[in-house]
């Protein structure tokens, strides 16, 4: 039940805001702040009870939706899968809280940020694939919606783009799944029963094209180059605690379908391709990073880090599936990374776009020439934004590094080469943020910046809690890898 | 003669003739009771075909008349569509002079759409056809002093007429090929040894003329101008209704086939044809009718994916009516809500529609949504079961060209979509006044979440949807 009331609460209250048509915009965010949190105490809580010893799926829900399908209402975690919607339901939690224009539509506004919530935290959630895939789709009307309504610039467009560019991959998937699902008798969609059966194992073309199409529609997602095209848009006209959630949580739906669907059940079929995934992550590492450095815009930048650190976590994922050697505990490292870098990058990531949401609220221009010293003028602002950087690029102590750690340690064991190749991908990170908070924050002050204002209470307030993830996972990082350890030894040893 | 087996079909017969005498001796302004009349007449169909469900699938009548899964799951598909396309319309109707006959015609055509996916022999097709074309063109052009509308109605019956003549041609040779009208009696014939040739030219007259009535490549023309001009109500049954008669009655008809007439390679070639052509043409529609009305062509070409590998995977036959089922509650969605909004078509009066008329707007978003396969509502389920026949049969491209064209049709939707909840209102709206329109509305919206949410309260009946021989 635990599950179900961590994915219902917010949809209820999508529900209440939708139709209460005399909240005032004050009643709305409160109660949407409120709402949000739930899930996240819920999520907490499941992970206390959470036994690293048991099982690899726990706190199983199963109600029979369309039994004739072989579909059901599914739902279950294993470490990885609560981790990273423990970490989303944060993430939403502290956009929801971040101020931002309503443009006087305030309970529409929280009533998508919600509904988002719910099939989002329902992606991670669901042990169905057609679940699964029913989640992960609302994921891109939700998202829809808040861009074209809330967005700036080339809202509209950008919209547009996200919803088919994605919705291309998705319906890829669709494929994918109902392939699995012929392949199995007594036809399922059950994720346990796949994982266990591993059915299209030495199905030769078969195996093939569905994995190719679940990889398409994953990469599209996460995303890999060269699919990533869609991202810079939608991140740049998007509201900056959209673009949080979009960086945060939308991306891991991508790396954590890798790892659920044809990591787990085709493991055969993902070991004869890793090294092709790992060669495309490390192009997305390193083609992240340089387009990366040469943006102007804030924005773009931190979304061109995204295809950086996400060819990280596939990097990570790839290793963990390549069955060369026995390289076991190499591999189980790489998993934990990914894993651990999902989470990373959701905390991270998600607080440099609130920072930007901040500075579009107050000047409306995402130039990174345009500004400059603003170390005087807001404090607050270069503090938590030096921070999130040095978290980025891997400092150690924050949490950034012992993702990075953990994945190339494995990749050492697999594949030296590509480690080697991948680790540059981490200095050319340093160069890109040093020279942003250069850029942004220190130097001369540009006269039109003197009413620049320093962050509110509540911004402070919702970047020290984001802020305070990602230092602990950095500093005592052992409660969180004790969780994805565990899993990660069952799904990479088990084999 | 065994009368009882075909007491929903007597009841509609009955139901129209008492709407015409009615009609002819009330006021004008009484004539929406007629609607009342056409409802109870389609309720007793509906709840007739209900008892009749269960038994065997057989031939009856002398082996015309098919009582099988499928004769009775298309059946309640029609009567439901149709109950759905009357209680749209009154309030449209009210201002027309002939109001109350309209109701009749409507459940005349519904008989000839029942008849095309009842028939078991090619006479009892091509009456079925008729029957359904000759009710169908007045509908179209039932404001009759408005251009567009006779436009519409002159150029569904100039193509109507072609390809019926067509249909009677290929019929004709088929019986001088096999000497029978009965469906049982040609497939016998087809099996052992005939000429091929006319048996191909037989395939292909019979398969044109079937198209007109699915509004499939190549005799889909006359779809657009339809959606556009026809009275908004008549447009929501003529994209709709026919088809689910004519794909039952293709796949019966093909099922007949031997094997070396490659009916699955043409079917497929069709399909492609058709969807391709709907959603392109679709794409840069300023006009929310006419565009429906080219979303109505695609979707023809997707249901078509199912007729492909019939025989193949034993779920074709049940994934086809599914699939209708929903595209006709998502169809007649869309049309009840332009409908309630009095016809408004061009898209830029659409504009900020979510300010001013929340619900309407919800729910046509909601059917456009479910046109594209958003789960859970119930079109995702339609389509699911067409991608996974296809895919089951050993057709993963058409599959493959199916998403495709799904993420095309994706972004005229989304055409409509966008400026209702992006845009800012320019005008009040006017809305039709009267509690019909907006019923059955939301209705038709409700039906599509439910449908979705509750999907397998719909899978019951697809168990025994197979062909009686």
């Amino acid at each position: 039940m635990i599950l179900t009331a961590a994915l219902g609460l917010p949809m209820l209250g999508a529900l209440a805001l939708a139709v209460s048509s005399r909240w005032t915009e004050t009643t709305a965010r409160r109660c949407a702040i409120v709402v949000s949190v739930l899930p996240v105490l819920l999520l907490a809580w499941a992970w206390r009870q959470f036994d690293p010893q048991g099982a690899l799926f726990q706190f199983v829900e199963e109600v029979p939706w369309v039994p004739s399908l072989g579909m059901g209402y599914r739902l279950g975690v294993d470490g990885i899968a609560l981790a990273v919607a423990t970490m989303s339901a944060l993430v939403f939690s502290a956009s929801i809280a971040y101020p931002v224009d309503t443009k006087h539509q305030p309970r529409q506004y929280y009533a998508w940020m919600l509904f988002l919530q719910s099939v989002s935290l329902g992606v991670f959630l669901a042990l169905d694939l057609l679940l699964f895939y029913v989640f992960f789709d609302l994921s891109l009307v939700g998202m829809f919606f808040l861009i074209g309504r809330w967005g700036h610039g080339q809202a509209q467009p950008a919209a547009f783009k996200f919803f088919l560019y994605t919705f291309c991959g998705s319906l890829l998937l669709l494929l994918a799944i109902i392939g699995l699902y012929l392949s199995v008798e007594p036809h399922t969609f059950d994720m346990r029963v796949l994982i266990e059966q591993q059915p299209l194992a030495g199905a030769g073309m078969t195996a093939g094209l569905v994995f190719l199409a679940l990889m398409l529609g994953f990469a599209i997602k996460t995303p890999v180059v060269p699919v990533h095209t869609w991202l810079p848009q939608a991140h740049v006209d998007a509201p900056g605690p959209v673009s949080a959630i979009l960086a945060g949580v939308l991306l891991k739906m991508g790396t954590y379908g890798i790892i659920r669907i044809p990591f787990a059940m085709m493991a055969e079929t993902f070991s004869r391709y890793a090294l092709v995934i790992a060669l495309f992550a490390v192009v997305s590492i390193l083609y992240g990073a340089f387009v990366a450095l040469g943006q102007r815009n804030l924005k773009r930048r931190i979304a061109y880090t995204s295809v950086n650190h996400m060819g990280y976590t596939v990097l990570g994922i790839a290793v963990a599936g390549a069955l060369i050697q026995d390289a076991g505990y190499a591999r189980e490292l790489a998993l934990v990374g990914a894993t651990v870098e999902m989470v990373a990058h959701g905390l991270i990531t998600g607080a440099l776009f609130l920072i930007c949401g901040s500075f579009w609220q107050r000047t409306e221009e995402y130039d990174l020439d345009s500004y400059g010293g603003l170390f005087r003028q807001a404090p607050w602002l270069t503090a938590f934004a030096v921070l999130a950087s040095f978290a980025s690029l891997g400092l150690p102590g924050l949490a950034g590094f012992v993702a990075e750690f953990h994945i190339f340690a494995g990749t050492f064991g697999v594949y030296p080469w590509l480690a080697v190749i991948g680790v540059l991908g981490i200095l050319v990170t340093a160069v890109l943020f040093l020279q942003m908070l250069q850029k942004v924050f220190f130097g001369a002050m540009p006269e039109r910046w003197a009413q620049f204002e320093d962050l509110r209470p509540v911004e402070w307030g919702v970047l020290a809690v984001l802020s305070a993830g990602f230092m602990i996972i950095g500093v005592a990082p052992a409660f969180l890898l004790t969780l994805v350890e565990a899993s990660a030894t069952l799904l990479v040893g088990g084999r | 003669m065994p009368i009882g087996d075909v007491l929903p079909e007597i009841s509609l017969t009955l139901g129209a003739v008492a709407i015409v005498l009615f009609a002819s001796f009330l006021r004008q302004r009484q004539h929406h009771w007629a609607a009342v009349l056409a409802l109870l007449a389609i309720g007793l169909g509906a709840g007739l075909t209900v008892a009749q469900w269960g038994g065997a699938p057989r031939l009856t009548f002398s082996g015309v008349w098919a009582l099988d899964g499928v004769a009775l799951a298309s059946k309640l598909v029609v009567l439901v569509a149709g109950a759905l396309v009357v209680a749209m319309s009154p309030e449209w109707m009210r201002t027309d002079r002939r109001h109350g006959e309209y109701y009749a015609l409507v459940l005349f055509a519904l008989l000839g759409v029942i008849m095309m996916a009842s028939a078991s022999d090619t006479m009892e097709l091509v009456l079925g056809v008729l029957l359904s074309s000759v009710a169908s063109y007045p509908l179209a052009a039932y404001h009759r002093g408005w251009a567009p509308a006779l436009e519409a109605g002159m150029k569904y019956f100039l193509i109507g007429a072609l390809t019926n003549a067509l249909l009677t041609i290929g019929v004709v040779v088929l019986f001088g090929l096999t000497g029978s009208t009965g469906y049982p009696d040609i497939a016998q014939a087809l099996a052992t040894d005939s000429d091929r040739l006319a048996l191909t030219i037989a395939t292909a007259c019979v398969v044109l003329g079937l198209t007109f009535k699915l509004a499939a490549f190549p005799a889909h023309a006359w779809m657009p101008d339809v959606a556009q001009g026809s009275p908004v109500p008549a447009a929501a049954f003529l994209t709709v209704i026919p088809k689910v008669g004519a794909a039952v009655a293709l796949a019966r008809f093909v099922s007949l086939l031997p094997p070396d007439v490659a009916w699955r390679a043409i079917v497929a070639s069709i399909s492609v044809a058709t969807m391709t052509l709907g959603n392109v043409a679709a794409l840069r529609q300023a006009d929310v009718r006419r565009l429906l009305g080219w979303s109505s062509v695609s979707q023809s070409g997707y249901a078509l994916m199912a007729i492909v590998v019939l025989g193949v995977s034993d779920q074709a036959l049940p994934a086809l009516v599914f699939f209708l089922a929903t595209y006709a509650t998502a169809n007649l969605a869309a049309f009840a809500v332009v409908t309630h909004l009095r016809g408004r078509t061009v898209l830029d009066d659409y504009r900020g529609l979510a300010r001013h008329a929340p619900i309407a707007a919800t729910i046509l978003i909601v059917s456009l949504l479910s046109l594209v396969g958003i789960p859970p509502l119930v079109g995702f389920f339609g389509k699911l079961m067409l991608f996974r026949v296809t895919i089951e049969g050993g057709y993963a491209w058409l599959a493959l060209v199916a998403v495709i064209n799904t993420v095309v049709s994706l972004f005229y939707y989304l055409r409509i979509v966008a400026p209702m909840m992006f845009g800012s209102a320019r005008s009040t709206v006017h809305v039709l006044s009267g509690p019909w329109a907006s019923f059955t509305m939301i209705v038709a919206g409700l039906l599509l979440i439910v449908g979705g949410l509750g999907a397998e309260a719909l899978m019951v009946f697809t168990d025994s949807i197979r062909f009686a021989r």
